[in-house]
């Protein structure tokens, strides 16, 4: 049984739920097993938030991310309170931009993304967590990028379209980037 | 030979409970009266509330429900949000109304919630034997205020109508009483108009009624009647407090 | 088949309550179930539904005694806090056998405790939650697709029994999103000669109460609701056994904590251990003969909570202490890892508590 485990942390305002969205519906349109549990409560509100995704083959049994396969830092204390946690052979998506600590942990492979930079220079400052997100797409074995834009259009107001070219644009970038 | 007075078709045959001299049966006689009058028996859902008129419910005939101590007008809330149609009015003490069920009724008042509402002013609490209520007077001897309410103790009896005519919601504010021939005809009126502006869909109507307790007051019932006139209406004056419709924001007779 | 959504578990309950024909809500906002009230808000006045936030849990739960009277199909939401408000509502309303639809999405307790998730109202949820000789119906979802199953299902049982359904959910379940789909709702209707229509002077009034002045009628209406709940005891009893065929050491958990559990059983499974799991679905009735029949075979029982051990009298009211139960928990909002639970089990395997 194939189960991916997923664990995005960062600021409230970052879109780290956004983000755990984005991969639970990717997840659901590749006929995958999928639970998406935030935490919830004050810390929403500019503290850390973080977001458990799982990924599978099998139906889901615990939807808490206790040793996550996979770990999206998009601040420092996220990468230090979560780092020992990944599994061994897991991997470690880091915002380079907010986060200038490097991981010493030999055994998970590491991406350096500078998205916050990547995001502004592409004038989408809100969108890093989607440029990370791309470059998950590109490294992780159990998604692909492939049908990303209908996933998009599924998150994404009717009212609010126009959304749909920003965050593919963000995606896109964070595929694309050579690290 | 010509029938010139009879019981009012939305009274039930079932012999009132309440003490020798207590007026709350002139009350219940004047909303069957007003339902009568308006040809809405087969319309209206009563609440009944907990306290001296908790039994109420096998007195009207129309459809009715028990609701818990000062909730009715929440529950007459859902019945009413549930079915517009029908005419949904709750009968009151002041304990039930006043103290324990001050947010719903405040609450049902700042919605204009389109419902009537029965509140039967007796400054004390009858069914549980005379304690005092949160209209009982200053001075008032009650079982739990033995040596007269000391306002300093525990505070200032509530005048319902003023506190609910400041608030923009209701429709209808008024205060009535039932001491003699005038106020209880007076009072019929102002019932009447408060189950009318339901059925016009007007919005909440509240009639409070100063009414008498002799058990508890330890009086007679004509010595009850006076002290209404005597010591409850100087405090709690009669009037229209509330009459959107006329155009009428607070005022007092 | 209908498409798979994600959904967060709150919203899955206002969906099938929709679905299942309620169109009064009335609740008051209290974390974390809020979702529930806003997506009711935003919903029913498109369908022509009455959403009204009340000025308390106390005032919503006397809108719905009043709406179910009236013979609606009506619910509210709350969590730990405002349900033990509602204690006297929801009192009335089993007093006066009217069906209503409750859910309580529970928080650490108790007085105002926490907002993280917990299964602390176990006894108050079981055993009635207000005075007197009553019992609610009790569903504990384990999944988003349970909370949309349950809540139909709920709303069924509450219209057949005239009685309260609850869910009695947690903030995990209420706040996660999984895929569901809507595709089995199936809607049972039953007649409702007593509810508050207004008589058209065309028959007696109808009277919804629950006060009894003499005794011995009092005393006689408690008997014939307690043979209504032998009827429910003894038909609608819900539970899931996983792995259970050849098991030694039986884990009994709900909710998110079954959840947790699972993932536990399997492991213990990888260890050689014979793991395996029953999870009530209604946590009153309680599945008191799946629990005596596991008796007979497993070595121990385990009961896994997010609470004080709430469960275990249950467990060994249902097996008549044949078995010893230990108890795996965490309270105040924390939740056991599968880790926690997998020692627990080699622990009762070995026979030790």
């Amino acid at each position: 049984m194939k189960t991916t485990q997923i664990l995005i942390a960062g600021f409230g305002g970052q879109g780290i739920l956004f983000a755990g969205k984005f991969l639970a519906y990717k997840g659901l349109l590749e006929d995958l097993q999928v639970s998406w549990l935030p935490s919830y409560g004050p810390e929403m509100r500019g503290g850390t938030a973080n977001c458990n995704v799982i990924l599978s083959e099998e139906p889901v049994g615990s939807p808490i991310v206790t040793s996550p396969d996979v770990l999206i830092a998009m601040n420092l204390p996220s990468l230090q309170k979560y780092v020992d946690a990944v599994v061994p052979g897991g991997q470690i998506y880091v915002d380079s931009t907010l986060i200038a600590e490097k991981v010493e942990r030999t055994d998970v492979e590491v991406y350096y993304i500078p998205a916050t930079a990547m995001a502004n220079e592409a004038g989408v400052p809100t969108l890093a967590n989607m440029v990370m997100m791309g470059h998950v797409l590109r490294h992780n074995p159990q998604l692909t990028f492939e049908g990303t834009e209908v996933t998009v259009q599924k998150l994404v107001p009717p009212k609010k379209v126009e959304l749909v070219g920003l965050n593919m644009k963000a995606l896109e970038a964070g595929r694309d980037y050579q690290g | 030979m010509a029938i010139v007075f009879q019981k009012p078709k939305s009274l039930t045959d079932a012999v009132l409970h309440y003490c020798p001299g207590c007026p709350h049966g002139i009350i219940h006689r004047l909303v069957a009266e007003a339902i009568d009058e308006l040809g809405i028996e087969g319309r209206a859902i009563g609440v009944a509330p907990v306290g001296c008129a908790v039994m109420a419910y096998d007195y009207f005939t129309c459809d009715m429900i028990e609701a818990a101590h000062g909730r009715a007008p929440a529950t007459a809330t859902g019945i009413k949000r549930s079915r517009p149609d029908n005419i949904v009015f709750t009968y009151q003490g002041d304990g039930d109304l006043a103290s324990i069920g001050m947010a719903e009724t405040v609450h049902a008042a700042a919605r204009n919630e389109n419902i009537t509402i029965v509140f039967v002013n007796n400054a004390i609490y009858g069914m549980t034997g005379g304690q005092m209520a949160p209209t009982s007077l200053p001075g008032q001897v009650t079982q739990t205020s033995p040596y007269g309410r000391d306002v300093k103790q525990c505070g200032w009896p509530i005048r319902v109508c003023e506190l609910l005519s400041t608030l923009e919601g209701p429709e209808y504010i008024a205060r009535v009483a039932v001491n003699n021939v005038k106020n209880v005809k007076a009072a019929g009126k102002a019932i009447k108009k408060a189950f009318q502006n339901q059925v016009e869909g007007r919005g909440f109507s509240l009639v409070e009624v100063a009414s008498a307790c002799p058990t508890n007051w330890g009086m007679t019932p004509q010595k009850a009647l006076e002290w209404v006139e005597s010591d409850m209406i100087p405090y709690y004056p009669l009037g229209v407090y509330k009459d959107r419709s006329a155009g009428k924001e607070a005022e007092t007779k | 088949m209908a498409e798979r959504v994600l959904m967060k578990g709150n919203e899955a309950i206002a969906e099938a309550a929709i679905q299942a024909g309620c169109r009064h809500y009335f609740g008051y906002p209290i974390t974390p179930q809020t979702e529930v009230a806003a997506y009711m808000a935003k919903k029913m006045p498109k369908i022509g539904g009455v959403f009204l936030q009340a000025e308390s849990e106390v005032a919503s739960i006397n809108m719905v005694y009043g709406a179910a009277a009236a013979g609606m199909r009506v619910m509210t939401s709350s969590s730990s806090p405002g349900i033990s408000l509602m204690g006297e509502g929801l009192s009335y309303i089993a007093g006066s056998d009217v069906p209503a639809f409750v859910v309580n999405v529970q928080r650490g307790g108790p007085g105002l405790g926490g907002i993280q998730p917990s299964q602390s109202d176990y006894f108050q949820a079981t055993r009635g939650g207000g005075h007197g000789d009553y019992h609610m119906i009790v569903l504990a979802p384990a999944s988003v697709q349970e909370m949309a199953s349950l809540t139909v299902k709920g709303f069924n049982l509450a219209d057949k029994y005239s009685m309260i359904a609850m869910i009695l959910a947690d903030g995990t379940i209420g706040q996660m999103m999984e895929p569901i789909s809507f595709e089995d709702v199936e809607v049972e209707h039953y007649d409702k000669p007593w509810a508050l229509t207004g008589t058209e002077c065309k028959r007696k009034h109808n009277i919804v109460n629950s006060l009894y002045l003499q005794p011995d009628v009092l005393e006689k209406k408690n008997f014939e609701r307690y043979e209504k709940y032998k009827v429910v005891e003894a038909s609608e009893a819900l539970h899931e056994s996983y792995l259970m065929d050849d098991a030694d050491v039986c884990v009994v958990a709900f909710g998110i904590a079954a959840r947790v559990a699972k993932n536990a059983v399997v492991a213990a499974r990888g260890e050689g251990i014979k793991a395996g799991m029953i999870r009530p679905i209604t946590l009153w009735p309680f599945p008191k003969q799946a629990l005596s029949q596991a008796a007979d075979q497993v070595k121990s029982f385990l009961s896994v909570e997010l609470s004080m051990g709430q469960m275990v009298e249950d467990i060994q009211l249902a097996t008549g202490c044949r078995r010893p139960v230990s108890l795996c928990n965490r309270v105040g909002g924390m939740i056991p890892s599968p880790d926690q639970v997998l020692e627990s089990i080699r622990k009762a395997a070995k026979g030790e508590n």
